[in-house]
């Protein structure tokens, strides 16, 4: 049953990335349990319009998980404290009357806070611009059917391949690192056979990108998994680091 | 002036080949002095930008968000149509073909949908050589299911991600191109004008929307993927920054709109749940496969649906369509559903509601059956509703979800603006009146990865193209004009929000141009519409600065140009003196309370041409001739 709130908000308020940045308090009220988190930012956007103020900025699009876009460190948590959720995903209804939100960007010497609650992940594109990718121009593909998948590999693709590149593993991780994005992109392609050929060249050079932009290594924390809103599982990481081995050894025995 | 399809004579069979063929082809050598603009980064855009580069073309890519991997494609969820015929159950290019033109009540293009088909199956095989993780049966080949009405299993899909997975297939092409130099990527960019010169398009103006500088950009020919316009209901199923912006400024520089009344409402979504809303969610109709919908017989039966026993239940859908039964068409599908409501028998809180039940579905094939068929879709569902659809049934309701209307395009895919090519759901071309399910991604990528490389081409190389850069006066009259209109915006200091007049406009439209229109409300709309603009310039608030990144400015600047395209689509709805697919007007049904078309009066595209502003619009129909299939009445009886 839907029922109101009131809450107290302590959001990080940064003019541009020149800016020192600082927490601000808010009171946000009759919040309805049934809004998601974003709509009660909005709720509150609309109360500072009014007022003349400059609304909270944040970054969202589809508001329904799946385009990456949306993400904030709630509570000390990256996308708020509903497993497997997406910031735009949580529903009020996860927190407490009288409840006091701490509201802050994701926080990564790769990602520049751009403001407020917005930053900059275009190392993530440069990183798949380094080989993300399988070699194939259009009208070069074969007959679909020609290249038979087994279903076990073609779901652990899949499993990587659903990663939505929010960034939240690397604000949860603290080294910063960004091996679970790069190592869900190098298995989803390493797994199916399109992506064999090159495996080797691809690893090398999306590792070499991901260390040159800044992010930090992976010391097992695995608190990029845990606040993962699409649960891509460390085990890729494992396989990128398999496939490391490989194209170190330039072996090209299965 | 005369609208030209240019589609090619000759059988159908061999239009697009022959067409081909004519076309005049650009050396290899030479494309790399040709500065193409591609506005757009999903399906359409993305895959475009990436194969013109691949192809030799300097590219410069646009997108609004922060990364081309966000584009709205992405939430697609069901699947991609395609003639490969794998299951062996009767499918064919013809059949794809037919299926579309009637799916869409016979408002597209005979030539563009055949096509249309015929590239559907060297999508599936691009997709794939790209890595797509294709759902895949026991022997390693790729997987089928049926959707959306469609009578053979054709739809190839990627669990309930296949937007997703397809975007990123042509996102990692695109970053491919980038990463070599041949395409020059500018996220966080929004379009406020495209520059015409010599009555060629020649660039486009943007507004960087980190720094708020206003940049010009030229080029030889833009193409514009910019998507649909369902946002200016407010409340649909579309990701917050989807806007009309583009294709409406194209549209003031002389590219005709077609068909703007054409929208579509799908339904299975999440019903509404409180004013603060500020986007409806979409669950894939592959539910309709297993699913079943229904009402309780009783208006007002306010009990626990589990509690209400069959012989009190309605099932509508299979009651009044025996042979679809719950698959039929997503208009008919979505109307009934309002039918219902209308009739007091909606259910929930808001009455606004009809049940999805999974019940015998579970009880046929086991949880663990559906839970692997819909498992993500269930999971969505309880995590907005805290509901959980195993044990009681889901709520559905209706919401507007993709747009058919769009600029209109020949045959090339060009506007009537030479030079300004328009793709994917930003045209107007290929669905009629109504979308089948799983062809907006076919037809996305068909546009971007197999049509306008041939068709961009043939106009490079059959066009004269003058000097044209960044310094001439067209763009500097353009950044002047823009920046007033961004200065008058911030300058207003109203006592309203910008949402506050998009959540009025919104109301207005889907009260009286939604699902089922007649002629009095949409006269009462037609009347609103100006009032509310009207009031908007007056009494707007928008915070912030030009120079900055601020987001109230966007939204502002989008439903500027929202609050004057309602006034079309509406104008448009008005104009079409029949019913046809989704557009539904009341008082042209059958006697079983279908839509009626008007073949020999109706059998037309309307494409609008802009004539200043204050002025009337100027109605032009592009007729539409069948000569390769009987017009019929849809039935799904």
């Amino acid at each position: 049953m839907s029922m109101n709130l009131n809450l107290t908000l302590k959001v990080w308020r940064q003019k541009n990335s020149n800016d020192k940045g600082h927490m601000e308090t808010y009171e946000a009220r009759d919040i309805s349990t049934e809004m998601s988190f974003l709509e009660m930012l909005d709720v509150v956007n609309e109360k500072l319009a009014l007022e003349g103020k400059e609304p909270i900025a944040f970054d969202n699009d589809c508001r329904e998980g799946i385009c990456g876009t949306c993400g904030a460190v709630v509570n000390g948590i990256a996308h708020g404290p509903q497993k497997a959720t997406t910031l735009c995903q949580l529903h009020m209804r996860h927190f407490k009357d009288g409840d006091v939100i701490y509201i802050e960007p994701w926080r990564s010497k790769a990602f520049k806070v751009v403001k407020d609650l917005i930053v900059d992940r275009s190392a993530f594109d440069k990183i798949i611009q380094a080989g993300g990718y399988v070699s194939v121009n259009t009208g070069q593909a074969p007959e679909a059917n020609n290249i038979p998948i087994s279903p076990e590999k073609a779901e652990l693709a899949m499993d990587a391949a659903a990663c939505i590149g929010c960034g939240a593993c690397v604000a949860a991780c603290p080294n910063a690192s960004a091996m679970l994005f790069v190592s869900a992109k190098i298995s989803h392609l390493a797994l199916l056979p399109q992506g064999k050929v090159e495996a080797s060249e691809r690893t090398l050079s999306m590792l070499r990108k991901m260390d040159e932009l800044g992010f930090g290594n992976c010391s097992n924390e695995r608190e990029c998994e845990a606040v993962c809103p699409k649960e891509i599982s460390i085990a890729n990481i494992a396989r990128f680091n398999r496939e490391f081995i490989k194209a170190n050894l330039g072996s090209t025995v299965e | 002036m005369q609208l030209e399809s240019r589609a090619p004579g000759g059988p159908l069979q061999e239009k697009w080949d022959k067409h081909r063929f004519d076309l005049k082809l650009v050396n290899p050598a030479n494309k790399r002095k040709f500065d193409i603009i591609v506005v757009g980064t999903g399906l359409a855009g993305g895959s475009a930008a990436a194969t013109l580069a691949e192809s030799g073309y300097n590219v410069k890519n646009f997108c609004i968000q922060d990364s081309p991997r966000r584009a709205h494609s992405i939430a697609a969820q069901g699947g991609i149509n395609a003639a490969k015929n794998y299951p062996g159950d009767g499918d064919s290019i013809r059949r794809l073909f037919y299926d579309t033109i009637k799916g869409g009540d016979f408002r597209a293009r005979e030539s563009n949908v055949y096509r249309l088909a015929q590239i559907s199956n060297e999508i599936i095989d691009q997709c794939t050589a790209q890595g797509v993780p294709f759902a895949r049966e026991y022997g390693g080949m790729l997987a089928n299911r049926s959707f959306g009405g469609a009578q053979v299993s054709r739809t190839f899909y990627a669990r309930g991600q296949t937007g997703q997975q397809l975007l990123l297939g042509a996102y990692s092409a695109l970053m491919r191109q980038v990463g070599a130099g041949n395409i020059e990527m500018f996220p966080r960019r929004e379009v406020l004008d495209i520059i015409v010169v010599d009555g060629q398009a020649r660039g486009i103006v943007v507004r960087n929307l980190i720094t708020g500088e206003i940049e010009s950009h030229a080029a030889h020919a833009v193409i514009m993927a910019t998507g649909g316009y369902a946002n200016t209901y407010y409340l649909s199923t579309n990701a917050m920054n989807s806007n009309v912006n583009a294709i409406w400024r194209a549209y003031k520089k002389g590219a005709f709109f077609a068909n703007p009344c054409y929208v579509q409402i799908h339904p299975t979504c999440i019903p509404v749940h409180g004013t603060y809303q500020s986007k409806l969610t979409l669950m894939s109709e592959s539910l309709r496969n297993d699913g079943r919908v229904w009402v309780p017989r009783k208006s007002g039966d306010k009990r626990n649906p589990n509690d209400i026993p069959e012989s009190e239940r309605d099932y509508y859908l299979e009651r009044k369509y025996p042979s679809f039964g719950n698959l039929v068409p997503r208009d008919v599908a979505s109307r009934n559903a309002k039918a219902q409501c209308d009739e007091g028998k909606g259910v929930g809180s808001t009455g606004l509601a009809v049940y999805l039940d999974f019940r015998d579905a579970i009880k046929r094939d086991g949880a663990e059956a559906i839970r692997k068929k819909y498992g993500n879709l269930f999971q969505m569902y309880e995590r907005i509703t805290a509901q959980d659809p195993y044990r009681t049934p889901m709520m559905i309701y209706p919401a507007i979800h993709y747009v058919m209307g769009g600029l209109w395009v020949d045959y090339n895919l060009m506007s009537t603006v030479p030079g300004l090519f328009v793709l994917g759901e930003a045209n107007f071309s290929d669905h009629g009146a109504n979308r089948l399910g799983a062809s907006a991604l076919m037809q996305g990528l068909a546009d971007g990865y197999f049509v306008i490389p041939y068709t961009l081409g043939g106009y490079i190389a059959g066009s004269s193209l003058s000097d044209v850069n960044e310094s001439h006066q067209a763009f500097k009259d353009s950044v002047k004009k823009q920046t007033e209109q961004i200065n008058k915006l911030l300058s207003i200091n109203g006592k309203r929000t910008v949402d506050d007049f998009h959540k009025q406009l919104g109301h207005v439209l889907w009260d009286n141009c939604g699902m089922a229109r007649n002629d009095a409300d949409m006269e009462k709309a037609k009347k609103m519409i100006p009032e509310i603009r009207d009031e908007f310039w007056q009494n707007v608030t928008v915070p912030g600065s030009a120079g900055d990144l601020n987001q109230s400015l966007e939204r502002a600047n989008r439903v500027a140009d929202f609050l004057e395209f309602a006034e079309l689509l509406v104008e448009d709805a008005i104009s079409r003196r029949e019913s046809c697919g989704c557009h539904f007007n009341v008082d042209f049904q059958t006697e079983e309370h279908e839509a009626k078309r008007d073949d020999e009066n109706c059998s037309y595209v309307s494409a609008w041409e802009y004539n200043g502003e204050g002025k009337e619009p100027t109605l032009h129909k592009e007729p539409l001739e069948f000569e390769n299939i009987e017009l019929t009445q849809r039935s799904y009886k």
